[in-house]
């Protein structure tokens, strides 16, 4: 086949440009590496661009939250351009490197952060075929990488000779460490029901998407991702009114500005991979594989818009969180993930390979669905009522407290400790 | 397979440029007057106490150590999980017994006090 520019032009326009190429000049293995190449540099740029519009959408909707109007001066009235001028501004600052800092891990730590959350990309399945690798075991690959992330702020903070830094490293380690675990065990139920590892595979086996089966290992995923990226109300590691800004104290200029990149880039592929593992990625009723009577593939370019609109409604979320709740204190946040979401995702986990596994093989999807929703419900409302007992019961303590402290105004500093003791004990 | 994990080599041998040319840029473009006063390290703007490379206590030390119990389940899980429709029932019973044997781990845990963020 020759090269004809029309109907290169036109594989472009419905992203079957690859195969194209293919197709021209064959299978050889050059080639493979340079498609390779344009590969990452259009997944890496597209991620990066994207930062752009995130970051102004975020400011304009937190500042809609919280009454203000936000960005209205750079770029006409709604202030497209804000973030350009925040970026050239970043540019153009000094870099002030700390005297006492250790070059390496202090350079080194706002690249890796970068890296890893592009890395993540390639796994993403856009459109049918248009991925930049659909590896077997892709979820395995997204969480690998993802931990990594915890080794750039233990460069960061450590890196800096900053005791703030060093604070908030420690606590962004415990807290990234804490949440991994129910996000590794909450993903492992879209897996067991998908049969596939394959981030593809997880999308083609979501006839009905997986959040209509385990809603609860949806919820538990969406907390976890939360705090994996570090956004409000798990922003602990950059707590400003407590230790400055935590891990990035001591960075100026474009070094401050990567980790900000690097934590909408993340964020962003989280509620992407929420998308892809619950919410059936770019599927929608079968939208995603239109093909024009020309061949034209227009499923394709659909099926972007699809995911593009699926992942900005789940990143909503993320801001609307961010603009609604307050921040968790250390202990509480730790608490809440390893006696609370661990329990609740093993068991969540456990049911559904139990359930599956005594479901018929020939049960249609919505059988299946119903099931799984039900024991979902079921282990749902179990786990409020576990809350709400102990809640009630620690109420019931501090009432006694107060009440104790009441009667004995006289000794006010026997009744302090006791307060803080009574409900550390329980 | 190979050709799976060349585009994953090709992108991780690539993905350093998209930071460093900020970084770059960045050294390029702005000002570079340093001063003692400036580098110190920041404290609120009191004069720099000591260095933070000291002694401390490593809180999450505990945390990070059940977390390699459970990241190590995750590995041997998620192969499970991804050909759970080949498993027989002995298969089933062992991985139930296996995240039973965790849980009970992570309870000695919760029972023994180590959860708790001193």
């Amino acid at each position: 086949m020759n090269f004809d520019i029309l109907e290169f032009l036109r594989s472009l326009a419905d992203f079957t440009v690859f195969d194209y190429v293919r197709s021209v000049w064959g299978d050889a293995p050059w080639l493979e590496a340079v498609l390779d190449v344009v590969g990452v540099l259009v997944v890496s740029t597209f991620a990066l661009l994207i930062v752009f519009v995130l970051g102004w959408g975020e400011r304009k909707i937190l500042a809609r939250i919280q009454d203000r109007i936000g960005p209205n001066r750079v770029g006409g009235r709604y202030g497209l351009l804000q973030m350009v001028a925040d970026v050239v501004k970043m540019m153009t600052k000094e870099v002030i490197i700390p005297s006492g800092a250790d070059l390496v891990a202090y350079l080194s730590a706002p690249a890796l952060a970068v890296m890893t959350s592009l890395l993540l990309f390639a796994v993403l399945p856009f459109a049918p075929g248009v991925i930049g690798v659909d590896l077997n075991v892709g979820v395995f690959y997204v969480l690998a990488i993802s931990s990594v992330s915890v080794v750039a702020i233990l460069l960061a903070g450590w890196g800096s000779n900053n005791k703030y830094a060093l604070l908030g490293a420690f606590r962004g380690v415990a807290q990234l460490v804490s949440y991994e675990v129910p996000m590794i065990i909450a993903l492992l139920v879209p897996i067991l029901l998908a049969r596939s590892m394959s981030t593809v595979g997880l999308v083609e086996a979501q006839t009905l998407p997986f959040l209509f089966f385990v809603p609860l290992s949806a919820g538990i995923f969406l907390v976890a991702a939360l705090a994996e990226t570090g956004r409000t109300p798990f922003d602990l590691l950059e707590a400003e009114s407590e230790i400055v800004a935590g891990f990035h104290t001591e960075y100026s200029g474009m070094n401050f500005g990567l980790f900000m990149a690097a934590e909408y880039i993340s964020a962003l592929f989280m509620s992407a991979l929420f998308v892809t593992a619950y919410l059936g990625g770019y599927r929608f009723f079968g939208v995603e594989n239109v093909v024009l009577a020309n061949g034209f593939a227009l499923g394709r370019g659909l099926a972007i818009l699809v995911l593009a609109v699926k992942t900005t409604l789940v990143f909503f979320i993320f801001m609307w969180v961010r603009g609604t709740l307050p921040r968790f204190r250390i202990d509480q946040m730790l608490n809440f993930s390893w006696k609370f979401m661990v329990p609740l995702s093993l068991v969540v986990l456990f049911v559904a390979a139990v359930l599956d596994k005594l479901l018929p093989a020939d049960v249609t999807p919505f059988a299946r669905a119903g099931a799984h929703l039900i024991s979902n419900v079921l282990i749902g409302l179990a786990a409020l009522e576990i809350i709400r007992r102990y809640a009630r019961q620690r109420r019931l303590l501090q009432e006694d407290v107060l009440a104790a402290r009441a009667r004995s105004r006289l000794e006010p500093e026997v009744t302090a400790p006791a307060l803080s003791e009574t409900i550390g004990a329980h | 397979m190979q050709s799976e994990w060349q585009f994953i080599a090709i992108f991780a041998v690539l993905s350093p440029i998209f930071p460093i040319a900020p970084m770059v840029i960045n050294r390029l473009l702005g000002p570079h007057k340093p001063n003692p006063i400036k580098q110190q390290t920041y404290e609120c703007g009191i004069e720099t106490v000591g260095d933070a490379w000291v002694q401390f206590k490593v809180q999450y030390y505990i945390y990070a150590l059940v977390f390699v119990i459970f990241d190590i389940e995750a590995v041997f899980l998620f192969p499970i999980a991804a050909a759970y429709d080949q498993l027989g029932l002995f298969a089933v019973g062992a991985t139930v017994l296996f995240i039973f044997l965790l849980a009970d781990g992570l309870l000695y845990a919760w029972n023994r006090g180590v959860l708790e963020w001193v």
